[in-house]
């Protein structure tokens, strides 16, 4: 796969073990089976993407040692951690909710874990007070956890993380507790500090806002297993499942091409400029499809369907039409276009497409 | 009903049932059938009028000089002190055995809970008679303990601690463990993953976050210690200065000097109170 040989490349010096993570998980739990597979170079940030129940959790877990592996393998620049338990393992965790003890104050909180490795309570506290100082938080070193803020407890989560120097840093949901606002600064100061972090990290997320802001790489993950791999713009551009195009808001099809002409297991033909042949992935925005009420005879479009509207949301000052009909699928229009189409749940439209807004890629 | 719903529901009793839930519409009982109210006020009678009837009949003149007596603070203290040593076996052992029932999944866990949890309804006596099969000098372990370390328990002060401690670990079990059960733990996860060895986790995480929920069951176990009698006079007699607590000498002073055993109970019963109110300002509010 294209995507794959592209996007990894896992930092392997002459006569060394390669550094970075190296992996395959397999947590067999009976209904459910997790099956993932994981190649990470040390600085890269990677993000496990997929609807909730995916996996991405237990993935993580598994990695932490917190879950236990049926099979697979787990090696850590070079060295193999299926049998270590979580506290032997230089790994750190940003837990979604942050799981900050509430019974130590903030500075304690980030000497737990070099406390843990043994050094002396003075050291311990200075390593973790230098952390705190790099987080801009040196000021609530003294705060319990609860008189902290949404962002600043996940700094301090993030801090109490790294301060055990970890070779793996794992971040579940690390944006999820927090509101809309906070959340967009968090982000930024996540990503500045995820860019300086020199080992291996992996987050978990299902928002594919905050994955593609934060990860140099996605490996979108469903049903346990991984589904498509690649930096962001790339899965953007090229989505492989109706999840991943859904995400990042493309109408995607399967079909057969012969030419500029692609036969859509939906039904219908379309048109792209792309000449390709055998199984291909047809996708285009929604923004790309143009409603009217009779079919587009005088139109330049040369891909027009029959359809109903099924349902209608806002976003802003767009609508979201949902169609269903010969061939299912979102387009947006202005809310004055909406008004004149006098668009609503149950009307009959015809949508069109022009090729040149269509992008069909290989299967 | 399960083990967190019946340490609750004793942790409720203490705090004196749900508070300020009074059914005051207008007119006395009105709203308030009368097959509920008369028995309920029955109920309460009950329960109150032997206290008042405790106080009433105080010796109030001759109280200084019953309390002051020798024989009383000897009594008391050594309820007291193994009370206190009581409590503290409970905890030592208590506290680790709610967290194996709490944390960890081994075959035959039901049972072994419902094994701590019979000393809990057990009678006393019984409970005595049981120690003494174990522990007395030709016990089952009691021989051991003889033959080996020269150690006998019945009859003995520690025989008082033995006994108590029996009849008081599943109170502190009980409460321990539903504490445990409502305590995240994701924190010792958390913890974990920060380098720290399981038992560094339930020392430096657990064992804070649950401290209300050990305190209650401390003073829950404490308070039983203190009035327990059966098992006491079972196993470690009745002997004064060295196995007679409070109890038995309330019992003894009744056939005797029955001024005397009010004056004791009344002592035992200033204990409880300020038990309670203890409970509920430090421990019950918090939690």
């Amino acid at each position: 796969m294209i995507e794959k040989t592209q996007a990894t490349a896992p930092g392997i010096r002459p006569g060394t073990a390669p550094d970075g993570l190296d992996a395959r998980l397999v947590v067999d739990r009976g209904v459910f089976r997790l099956d993932v597979s994981l190649t990470v170079a040390p600085g890269e940030v990677v993000a496990l993407l997929g609807p909730n129940g995916a996996g991405k959790t237990t993935a993580l877990r598994a990695l932490a040692g917190l879950t236990p592996l049926t099979d697979g393998h787990l090696r850590l620049d070079g060295t193999a951690l299926e049998r270590t338990p979580p506290e032997s393992r230089p790994v750190g965790v940003v837990f979604q909710d942050y799981l900050l003890f509430p019974h130590l104050t903030a500075l304690d909180n980030v000497a737990f874990g070099p406390r843990c490795q043994g050094a002396s309570k003075a050291v311990a506290r200075a390593r973790a007070a230098a952390w705190l100082e790099r987080m801009g938080l040196a000021a609530h070193a003294g705060a319990k956890p609860r008189k902290l803020s949404g962002g600043q407890a996940q700094r301090v989560a993030l801090a109490r993380a790294l301060a055990t120097h970890p070779r793996l840093l794992l971040l579940d949901e690390p944006l999820a507790a927090l509101d809309a606002r906070t959340r967009l600064e968090v982000r930024a100061q996540l990503r500045r500090h995820l860019a300086e972090f020199e080992a291996v990290a992996v987050l978990v997320t299902h928002d594919p806002l905050d994955a593609m802001v934060l990860a140099d790489r996605l490996v979108v993950v469903e049903h346990g297993e991984v589904v498509q791999e690649g930096a962001p713009s790339h899965i953007a551009r090229h989505p492989r499942t109706d999840y991943i195009a859904q995400l990042v808001g493309l109408n995607l099809y399967r079909g057969e091409a012969d030419g500029h002409t692609v036969r859509l297991e939906a039904g219908p033909a379309l048109t792209t400029t792309d000449d390709l042949s055998g199984p291909v992935f047809v996708a285009f925005p929604p923004s790309a499809v143009t409603l009217y009420r009779e079919p587009p005879a005088g139109s330049s479009a040369r891909n027009h369907w029959r359809c109903e509207v099924a349902g209608l949301e806002t976003h802003g000052d767009q609508i979201r039409a949902d169609l269903s009909g010969e061939l299912p699928l979102a387009a947006d229009l202005t809310t004055v276009a909406a008004a004149e189409l006098d668009l609503h749940p149950g009307a009959e439209v015809w949508a069109a497409v022009k090729a040149a807004q269509t992008h069909a890629y290989p299967v | 009903m399960t083990r967190a719903d019946r340490s609750d529901a004793a942790t409720e009793t203490l705090r004196g049932g749900p508070r300020r839930r009074r059914v005051r519409t207008g007119a006395v009982g009105r709203g308030v059938p009368l097959p509920l109210l008369v028995p309920a006020l029955i109920g309460l009678a009950f329960l109150i009028v032997p206290l008042v009837a405790l106080l009433v009949r105080a010796p109030w003149r001759s109280m200084p000089e019953q309390l002051t007596s020798a024989d009383v603070w000897q009594a008391l203290q050594l309820s007291l002190v193994c009370a206190t040593a009581a409590t503290a076996v409970c905890l030592v052992l208590g506290v680790p055995l709610a967290w194996l029932l709490a944390r960890v999944e081994f075959p035959g866990r039901g049972l072994v809970r419902a094994l701590v949890t019979l000393p809990l309804v057990l009678p006393p006596v019984v409970g005595g008679v049981a120690l003494l099969m174990a522990l007395g000098r030709n016990g089952v372990v009691g021989r051991w303990l003889d033959a080996w370390f020269g150690i006998t328990l019945p009859f003995t002060t520690a025989g008082v601690v033995v006994a108590e401690a029996f009849v008081a670990m599943p109170f502190l079990v009980i409460s321990v463990e539903g504490t445990l059960r409502a305590a995240d733990p994701r924190y010792e996860e958390a913890a974990t993953t920060l380098g720290a060895s399981r038992f560094t986790a339930f020392r430096r995480v657990t064992l804070p976050l649950i401290a209300p929920g050990i305190a209650a069951g401390a003073v829950l176990a404490w308070a039983r210690a203190l009035g327990e009698f059966g098992a006491t006079i079972t196993f470690a007699g009745n002997f004064p200065g060295r196995t007679q607590t409070m109890p038995l000498a309330v019992y003894l002073a009744l056939q005797s000097d029955p001024e005397a055993a009010v004056a004791l109970s009344l002592v035992l019963l200033a204990v409880s109170v300020a038990v309670l109110a203890g409970l509920r300002d430090r421990w019950m509010s918090a939690g």
